[in-house]
Formats: C-alpha cells, structure tokens, sequence
C-alpha cells in the first residue's frame, strides 16, 4: 500500500472515475473484436479516446490537486493533443481502408470484364 | 507582420500548463516565446480564421461533450449486443454541407470523428458533401438534420 492522507472525499470519485474509464476502454477494444467489418471497427477505439482517457485524466487531476493542495491542471493538455491527433489518425485509416475497397472493386470489374470477353 | 492575439493567447495558456505555474516570470517568457512562434509561422500560414461569434463555442463546447457521452453510450450496447433483437446496420451516408471556413471544417471533422459511433469518410472535391460513416444507421434524414443543426450550424457561427 501508497501511503497517502488522501480523503474519502477524493479517492472514492477518483476510483469510480479509473473503473469507469476502464470499463469504457474495454468495451471499445471489444468492439473492436465483435463488430463486423472495418468501418464499423473504427468506431471502437474512439471510446477509449474519448471517456477513457477523460475519466482517467480527471482523476488524476483529482489526485494531483488534493496531494498538491492547489488545482493541478496540466491534464488537460493531454486532452488538447488526444482531441488534435486521434481524429487524424482514425481519419486517414478510413481513406485508406475506402481506397483499398476502390482498388479492389476495380480490379474485379476488370477481371469480370476480362472474362466476358 | 500582424500576431493573431488568440492564438498567442493559447500558446501562452499551453506553455504555463506545461510549466503548471502562473508566476509572472512564466507569463512574461511564454509570452515572448508565443510571439517568437507566432512570428515565425505567419510565413507558413496563409489561411487566417474569420472569427465572428466566439462565444458561441462556449455552449458548443457542452453540446459536444453532452453528444459524447451520449454517443458512448450508444456505441456501448451495440458492443455489448443489449440493442432490444433488432439488427444494428451500419453504412455511409451523405450530408449537403454548408460549411466551407476550412478551420471550421478541421473542428467539424475532429467532433465528428472523436465521437463514437460516427467517423469522417471524405469531402467531395468541391467541399459541397460530407461522406460519414455510421455505425447505427437507423434514420438517415434524422442523423443529417443532427449533423447540420447541432454542429455545422454553431460552427458557422464562430467561424464566419
């Protein structure tokens, strides 16, 4: 055990806030086992992204303010660069994945024309 | 050369998140740094935000992360499979666009890609249509009427 002089006040909004960013992110990688094909898959993660690391982030806000005895605040940049690189990533895998389809698509139109004539 | 006082005023704000200090020294120096950058990246960007009615992000602000919780929710049961036996379809739809500011656009796309459940599929070539992706497609005029009213809307707004 971390011996700390942290209140219940504190460390019970601070537990349910990490089980509950847990819980998020684990149901959002599952999706990302159990849904169908790619452009639903992509949904998964971005609850991680989203109530994951915000729920965790802000209890670790919470227990940075009450050790410090001052508002701890520097999470929040965190925030800030998650909100300005996950879409872009996300964003560039669903053009790729949608070119791929494309390509395919194409190649299959002309094999298909390729065996009518 | 002009320095976007926003913008500065940000890179301030990120510069004493990062120190997690408001000590006037720390002020004056993230200042002097905001500038140096802001004068250094007037040549790399042409492209300067018209803003109109900031204070309208404010309240945006909440219906985002009202719509994020939300949408979490949603995209949860349908992991878990507790959606009432019916079939969860997912598809592309496409939504007429308004919007054309490209930093309002950038924020659209963030928003839209950030919550569950939709995902930013490409911009026609003329930026008239936004292709989504959505993975509870039940009603495709009440998903499009969402996107217009509660996003592109205030987004127009802010950015005229």
């Amino acid at each position: 055990m971390i011996d700390t002089d942290l209140s219940a006040w504190v460390v019970i909004p601070v537990s349910l806030l990490l089980v509950l960013g847990g819980l998020v992110t684990l149901i959002g990688s599952l999706g990302l086992l159990r849904l169908p094909d790619f452009f639903a898959r992509v949904h998964g993660p971005s609850m991680g992204n989203t109530v994951g690391t915000g729920s965790v982030l802000i209890a670790s806000m919470l227990t940075s303010s009450a050790l410090a005895g001052r508002p701890v605040v520097h999470e929040l940049l965190i925030t800030l660069f998650i909100v300005m690189s996950s879409p872009v990533t996300s964003m560039m895998l669903m053009r790729a994945a949608l070119y791929r389809n494309k390509v395919r698509e194409e190649k299959q139109q002309a094999a298909r024309a390729a065996n009518a004539g | 050369m002009r320095v976007p006082p926003l913008l500065t005023l940000v890179l301030v704000a990120i510069w004493l998140l990062l120190n997690n200090t408001i000590a006037p020294r720390d002020i004056l120096l993230g200042l002097l740094i905001a500038v140096l950058l802001m004068l250094a990246a007037a040549q790399m960007r042409p492209v300067q935000p018209r803003l109109r009615q900031l204070w309208v992000a404010i309240p945006f602000t909440f219906v985002v992360l009202w719509d994020i919780l939300k949408s979490n929710w949603n995209v949860a049961r349908i992991v878990l499979g507790i959606v009432k036996d019916r079939r969860v379809v997912s598809g592309f739809i496409d939504i007429p666009l308004d919007l054309r500011d490209p930093h309002g656009l950038a924020i659209l796309a963030a928003i839209i890609t950030s919550t569950p459940g939709t995902a930013w599929a490409g911009l026609s070539e003329d930026g008239s249509v936004l292709k989504l992706h959505v993975l509870d497609l039940r009603d495709e005029e009440e998903w499009i009427r969402m996107i217009k009213q509660r996003y592109e809307q205030p987004l127009m707004r802010i950015f005229g």
